[in-house]
């Protein structure tokens, strides 16, 4: 029942090549953008693998979720690639994904060792300020400061959800009460990551909740040291992105071929400034320079994907309470 | 009444009313067959349900309010810079939200113009978060659009009444009783329902001007059922809410919506002779909705121009994409909405008025969800971005073009449509030699809105993007996505000045002859 997207696909090239193999992948939107990492990875696999790479942006992370339960078994897709530790649960509970089968020597913060996915970057929350403005040291000290704060809706953004787990991983029963706290440094809360930068950009808040890696996208490229990211004592939440390969794909070794290409150094050396994250496996050539004047937070923290999905309703539950008053 | 001999047919446009209905409806059924048993609504749901009905009844009240007395002043004055402003008065409603959102606060947020003006006198800077900045931001976007539809109220008010109305001398109040108020009396609650509804639907702009989750609406909740929840069958159940909520405010504004029209005159330039003693209170109104609509504007066009110089080509691209869609769309739109204003100008308001109105009350989300669940079965949903794009933002572009449309199509079928059919004029010959002709400023103005309204539109194409044809919203985002501020100012600058380049060209071709 394919004749309507035949007919579509006739009056374009890609007809013409319809011998070669295909690989699509599902991504968020920001990875295939034109500033993003997707040109720079779809041009370096399309060398080495004899294949046309073809990338598709669906939404953001949750979004992806949503599109691939919806497509179930019958998705064209053959990799998902964009989902992260808060999504991974709900991910494999649908059954849809299949063992990777790939190892590497992850230069992650914490080990590695679920089956399914394949991290290919990671990052750590953190509430970035300008550089000149001194910065509170821990949650308490920003609940007890003036200091204004922008962040991010958990039920529309992903920062937003981390920002939760993050309080969740640090103070467990006592989450509420920093949130309570926290309630009147809140300046707004956003949709998602763009409005509360935009925000901050424009001096609407001292802080907001970003990466530790933002400042090093001033700093590189626009060459502005004015930016820092606030280490925390409670230690950081950790965002690890991740990918997978669909059990119903009809390209499985070609799959195999791209998670395996995804952990080399033609992938991992586009990261960290496409997508301005820590690369999964550091590249030979080391990460670029302006890295190291980053923020690296003495305490990890990440909840298990299992854990994450557990406690997370409570969790926004806290948070709607204490922000609601 | 449906027996009555009539000057054209009303089925064109009932077929359109009911393939609208079949659209919105239809995917609505499609996300709750595909539904697995969810959790009914709970008291959060509640909770939004209220705040959503509160913010968007206050916003509809205030916008609606504050637009009679801006658009009655606009009625009667002429001043150098009138059919510019009235032009721009377009522009608000046609912006990304994100970008509008931007441009508000620098204005009025905590370190905005306002309050750094408020500084040197050493005042308090405004607390723009809260209930007030929800319905601030919204008679931000709905005042110029009110003010739109009001004004073409006026101006549906033959010459030749105030020629009367000059003669006898009336003026001021008496002017206002028999004049003015019964014009107000059918169209203002139209206008309030469409007002309603937009705010109804409202989302980004209500949780970040809100100042929290206090201000969840009825489509965050949506929101939060597909994406956090993956529960379909509660999403669908509040996209059921929503059209529900819509569906009553229009109900009841057809319902208070009297009076009998003013009849036809010869379509003369109108003059007025009246008001001399309120010189004063008009400029002042002017002035003050002027100041309040063009500040933000000026932010955004001062925030911009550094990006404009450098934009990428893919956006310029994007641009050209996104003006190819809106004239698609527009083009869908006036296939819908001139049969459809037809057949309610014939008679056949209820159902065709309603289902119409739907569109606003629809959520995107579940729309473009609907739709992919539809086509996925039968095709590769990607291959239909930009078309499924075009009909989806005809369909929203809907409710606003019969509110241009109807009040005149009324007036003309009233005025023309027995001596059509004693000349024995056929449909098609009473179309194109009465009704489209007498229409043209009312199908210019339409077009106009309808091409802006896609072009700012982020729309569906966000769930069916596809990386070699974005829009230029969607390059908007994607930019500041990658952190790339200035350049996304520069393009949403761009985007401004496309969108009201083409409602101008749109506008201004349906009235080469008359006044604006």
């Amino acid at each position: 029942m394919k004749h309507l997207a035949f007919a579509a696909g006739l009056l374009s090239a890609t007809a013409a090549f319809a011998e070669t193999r295909e690989l699509t992948v599902y991504t968020y939107d920001s990875f295939v953008s034109d500033w993003g990492p997707g040109p720079a990875v779809e041009k370096a696999f399309e060398e080495v693998c004899g294949c046309d790479l073809k990338l598709v942006g669906a939404g953001d992370g949750a979004a992806l979720l949503a599109r691939v339960k919806l497509e179930g078994a019958r998705s064209d897709a053959d990799i998902v690639l964009g989902l992260d530790t808060n999504l991974t649960a709900a991910a494999a509970e649908t059954g849809l994904f299949a063992p990777s089968g790939v190892r590497a020597d992850y230069a992650l913060p914490v080990s590695w060792e679920d089956p399914l996915f394949v991290p290919y970057d990671w990052g750590y929350f953190a509430f970035v300020h300008n550089a000149d403005a001194a910065a509170p040291g821990d949650f308490k000290a920003l609940a007890a400061s003036d200091k204004k704060i922008v962040i991010q809706d958990p039920r529309s953004s992903t920062p937003g959800l981390g920002l939760l787990l993050w309080v969740k991983a640090a103070y467990g029963e006592d989450a509420p009460a920093i949130w309570e706290g926290l309630a009147d440094n809140v300046v707004t809360v956003t949709k998602g990551w763009s409005e509360a930068y935009g925000m901050f950009l424009e001096g609407e808040a001292d802080m907001v909740l970003s990466y530790t890696t933002s400042p090093a996208y001033h700093l590189i490229a626009e060459e502005d040291s004015s930016k820092a990211a606030a280490p925390f004592a409670e230690g950081h939440y950790m965002q690890v992105e991740v990918a997978g390969k669909l059990a119903a794909t009809d390209q499985p070794e070609l799959a195999d071929q791209f998670l395996s290409f995804m952990v080399s150094d033609a992938f991992q050396s586009i990261i960290p400034t496409t997508n301005w994250m820590y690369p999964a496996v550091t590249p030979a050539a080391g990460l670029p320079e302006g890295f190291e004047t980053l923020v690296t937070p003495e305490k990890s923290l990440l909840l298990p994907a299992a854990d994450a999905a557990a406690v997370r309703d409570a969790a926004l539950d806290e948070w709607l309470t204490a922000l609601s008053r | 009444m449906a027996d009555r001999a009539q000057p054209l047919s009303p089925w064109p446009g009932i077929l359109a009313a009911t393939g609208v209905a079949a659209l919105i409806l239809g995917t609505l059924v499609a996300v709750v067959l595909r539904a697995e048993a969810g959790t009914g609504l709970g008291a959060s749901d509640w909770a939004a349900l209220r705040f959503t009905l509160v913010q968007a009844s206050l916003s509809a009240l205030f916008s609606v309010g504050l637009a009679v007395p801006v658009a009655r002043a606009l009625a009667r004055r002429r001043f150098p810079g009138r059919r510019v402003l009235i032009a721009l008065l377009g522009a608000p409603f046609i912006l990304p939200v994100i970008v509008a959102i931007l441009g508000l606060l620098e204005v009025f947020g905590r370190a905005g113009w306002v309050s750094q003006g408020l500084g040197l006198f050493g005042l308090e800077p405004i607390r723009i978060y809260g209930l007030h900045g929800v319905v601030l931001a919204h008679v931000f976007f709905n005042l110029p659009l009110a003010t739109r539809l009001i004004l073409q109220g006026w101006q549906e008010i033959p010459a030749e009444r105030f020629r009367l109305a000059a003669q006898l001398n009336i003026e001021g109040a008496s002017m206002f009783r028999l004049l003015e108020l019964p014009m107000l009396r059918q169209v203002v609650p139209g206008v309030l329902a469409v007002v309603f509804a937009i705010c109804l639907t409202s989302f980004a702009v209500a949780l970040t001007l809100g100042g929290g989750p206090r201000a969840t609406t009825i489509e965050l909740a949506i929101y939060q059922a597909f994406r956090f929840d993956f529960d379909l069958g509660r999403a669908a159940l509040l996209s059921a809410v929503q059209l529900i909520l819509t569906g009553t405010a229009a109900f009841l504004a057809l319902k208070v919506s009297l009076g009998e029209g003013f009849g036809g005159g010869l379509d003369r330039q109108v003059r007025r002779w009246d008001g001399r003693g309120s010189r004063v209170l008009d400029a002042v109104w002017i002035l003050l909705a002027g100041a309040f609509l063009l500040l933000p504007l000026a932010a955004i066009v001062l925030s911009g121009v550094p990006g404009l110089l450098e934009l990428p080509p893919v956006v310029v691209r994007a641009a050209l994409t996104s003006v190819g869609v809106a004239l698609v769309s527009t083009l869908i739109l006036l296939l819908l909405a001139l049969p459809m204003a037809a057949a309610v100008a014939l008679g056949r308001a209820g159902a065709v008025e309603m289902s119409g109105i739907l569109g606003l009350a629809a959520s995107p989300l579940v729309i473009g969800t609907g739709l992919f669940i539809v086509i996925f079965p039968i095709a590769d949903p990607f291959d239909f971005a930009l078309p499924v794009t075009a009909v989806v933002n005809a369909v929203m572009a809907l409710p606003f073009a019969l509110r241009i449309l109807v009040p005149r199509a009324r007036a003309v079928v009233a005025r023309y449509g027995r001596l059509g059919l004693s000349l024995d004029m056929g449909g098609w010959s009473f179309v194109r030699w009465v009704l489209l002709p007498r229409m043209r400023p009312q199908i210019g103005f339409a077009a106009g809105l309808g091409a802006a309204l896609s072009m700012g539109d982020l729309g569906v194409i966000a769930l069916f993007a596809d990386p070699e044809l974005a829009t230029l919203p969607l390059q908007i985002y994607r930019l500041m996505g990658a952190y790339r501020m200035e350049a996304a100012a520069g393009a949403a600058l761009l985007l401004l000045a496309l969108s009201m380049g083409l409602f101008w060209l749109l506008d201004r071709g349906g009235r080469w002859h008359a006044e604006a």
